[in-house]
């Protein structure tokens, strides 16, 4: 009898498994790719034609930078493709010198590697509290914290700064720390709450039962679970403070000493207004690091953006 | 039986409950740091910007409703709202749409993710960058001259005078818009794309055998199968176009009748120090996002529930 049973139980276990995994395969995408059928060529022209005609303003710029600053303003980017090549460094060397763009580089890095760690520990203690803690108002304050993410980051700017101004944090590094930080967290409390609620309960419970405290749960097992969920949201904040002008602009009160390059380069826009020997060297510099970080690390720039937006 | 009795013996041994621990208090400290930071930076402010709103320029006397008024009925500002709406509808339907109609194209080709790098590489450069960029090809020379701007030299070529692009108010909203279209699709393209992904091979060999044609299959098919992932593209979008802010910023400044209500908001107050009418301009932001902002809870806890 015993026996007789096990067959029929591993067989409903089988079929409990298709049904669980069934979904999960179709949801997956293509079994074999052989059953779609493949683009015709001139689907592929057309999708090669819009990457071109994507990239061709950055392009354009990055040429435009190796010129001669008398050809750039006398004749079309392109013509400089056409041999006789008469590229040059000049600009750079220019722009590196005479504007400051080595300390404005070294202040960018000042700024956003706080500006990254910081929003991305805080959200993480919160997060882990809203996932795993329970305390009375912990889905109000959650989803109040969710509503931020659409508010204007403007609104903010003026009573901060007249807060920092009292605080004598104006023109520091630190406003912008703290201003990267708070901005940052909305999004680094939902993105992180969402990751941290799939980790297996289990693996907590047991960790408890052990004898672990919640911080000890934190630091060993949450937080080295979530190494994938933490790079994609480090490479997100880390571009966002970056690319960052207005906190800046309006928390650094016009220092120049610590003015990041996104804020280097617009003063130049002010300032020189169309001179583009100047402006393309010192824009392709300021793209530099992030065009690294985005082709060294796209993956985890693409999965930051699909579990922020689509997994919600 | 006897296995059956066994297993039952071990089931009653776990407890039948869930083990669930008692309310944390110690919860509050983890969330503290950031509680009291999202208090300083967006419910104070809001507060303030709410109570600034009903005072004038200088925040000392109480107007009432005067900057209110002052949005709707003075041309300049309507002229800002009227930009704004059109950024709304016309830079949310060609990211949406374009990010679309890409990810349906790229799907099947072999050199996919290459196409998709290409898309997305504006998403890392700044607004400050992209400004220059775009600033570059927009470059404007008088009609006898050699065209350096790619964009006029490419009308030249057709014996089209040169526009001034960002100057023009019969067009120069959608040259802005054309900047942040260049900069986001790539955005939506890479969600919409994991989200075809996503459709099941059955569904498409099915609808093959029953004859569907490319475009049937498109708005019957697909359009349906990513119906929520493109809901929630569109109201990412919303969101992001309601208060842009940098394109503008870095390509007029909001002159030339560019000007949006976030911009409106920046010059308002650095520019012409009028706190009263700049608070009004935020708090009309917030307003025209809060059904969005319920949108998108609704769906994050739809999502929760069927977690």
């Amino acid at each position: 009898m015993s026996s007789s049973e096990i067959p029929v139980s591993g067989g409903a276990e089988t079929t409990l498994a298709e049904q669980i995994v069934a979904p999960a395969r179709k949801r997956g995408g293509r079994i074999s790719s052989v059953q779609r059928a493949a683009a015709s060529p001139g689907v592929t022209i057309l999708v090669v034609v819009i990457a071109l005609l994507w990239s061709v303003p950055t392009f354009g710029l990055f040429v435009a930078s190796f010129r001669p600053p008398t050809l750039i303003t006398t004749t079309g980017w392109w013509s400089g493709l056409i041999p006789p090549w008469n590229f040059t460094i000049t600009n750079y060397e220019n722009v590196i010198q005479a504007n400051g763009m080595g300390q404005a580089f070294l202040n960018s890095l000042i700024l956003a590697i706080p500006g990254t760690i910081f929003p991305l520990l805080l959200g993480a203690f919160a997060a882990y509290a809203f996932a795993w803690l329970r305390f009375p108002g912990r889905n109000l304050i959650y989803f109040i914290i969710v509503a931020m993410l659409v508010i204007p980051s403007q609104i903010a700017l003026v009573p901060m700064l007249s807060l920092f101004t009292t605080l004598g944090l104006t023109g520091q590094y630190a406003a912008v720390w703290i201003a990267h930080t708070a901005f940052g967290l909305p999004f680094a409390v939902f993105l992180l709450r969402n990751f941290f609620a799939t980790l297996p309960k289990d693996l907590m419970e047991s960790a408890h039962i052990d004898g672990a405290s919640s911080f000890r749960v934190f630091w060993s097992i949450v937080m080295p679970l979530s190494v994938p969920a933490l790079a994609s949201l480090a490479i997100f904040q880390f571009m966002w403070v970056w690319n960052d002008l207005l906190v800046a602009l309006i928390f650094l009160g016009g220092n120049p000493d610590r003015a990041p390059m996104t804020l280097t380069v617009a003063n130049l826009v002010g300032q020189y207004g169309e001179n583009y020997p100047v402006l393309t060297a010192a824009s392709f510099l300021s793209m530099a690091l992030p065009l690294i970080v985005f082709f060294s690390l796209q993956r985890y720039f693409v999965r930051g953006i699909l579990a922020g937006s689509v997994k919600g | 039986m006897a296995t059956m009795a066994t297993q039952q013996q071990e089931a009653m041994t776990v407890p039948p409950r869930q083990r669930r621990r008692g309310i944390s208090w110690t919860a509050f400290i983890w969330i503290a740091p950031a509680v009291i930071l999202l208090i300083a930076f967006f419910v104070y402010p809001l507060i303030s910007t709410i109570q600034l709103s009903f005072l004038d320029a200088t925040s000392t006397t109480y107007v009432g409703l005067k900057n209110y008024q002052q949005i709707f009925t003075n041309p300049n500002l309507l002229d800002v709202l009227k930009n704004n709406l059109l950024w709304l509808v016309v830079a949310t339907i060609l990211t949406v749409g374009l990010g679309l109609i890409v990810a349906v194209l790229i799907d099947r080709v072999r050199i996919e993710s290459i196409i998709k790098s290409a898309l997305f590489i504006p998403m890392a450069i700044s607004f400050v960058s992209a400004g220059v960029i775009w600033r570059f090809m927009y470059i404007y020379e008088p009609a006898n001259q050699t065209q350096i701007g790619l964009l006029n030299a490419v009308l030249a070529i057709f014996h089209i005078a040169p526009q001034a692009w960002t100057i023009n108010e019969a067009y120069n909203n959608f040259a802005l818009i054309a900047v942040y279209v260049w900069m986001w699709t790539g955005f939506s393209m890479v969600i919409i794309s994991a989200a075809l992904k996503g459709i099941p091979d059955d569904v498409i060999e099915a609808a093959r055998i029953d004859g569907a044609s490319r475009l049937t299959m498109f708005w019957r098919v697909t359009v349906p199968m990513i119906a929520p992932t493109l809901g929630v593209v569109t109201i990412t979008m919303i969101i992001n176009v309601l208060k842009i802010f940098d394109v503008v910023y870095v390509m007029t400044g909001g002159n030339y009748n560019t000007s949006v209500v976030a911009m409106e908001f920046y010059n308002e107050l650095f520019t012409f120090g009028n706190y009263g009418l700049a608070s009004a301009l935020a708090v009309l932001l917030t307003i025209a996002i809060l059904p969005v902002m319920f949108l998108n809870i609704q769906r994050i806890r739809a999502e929760e529930r069927t977690r």
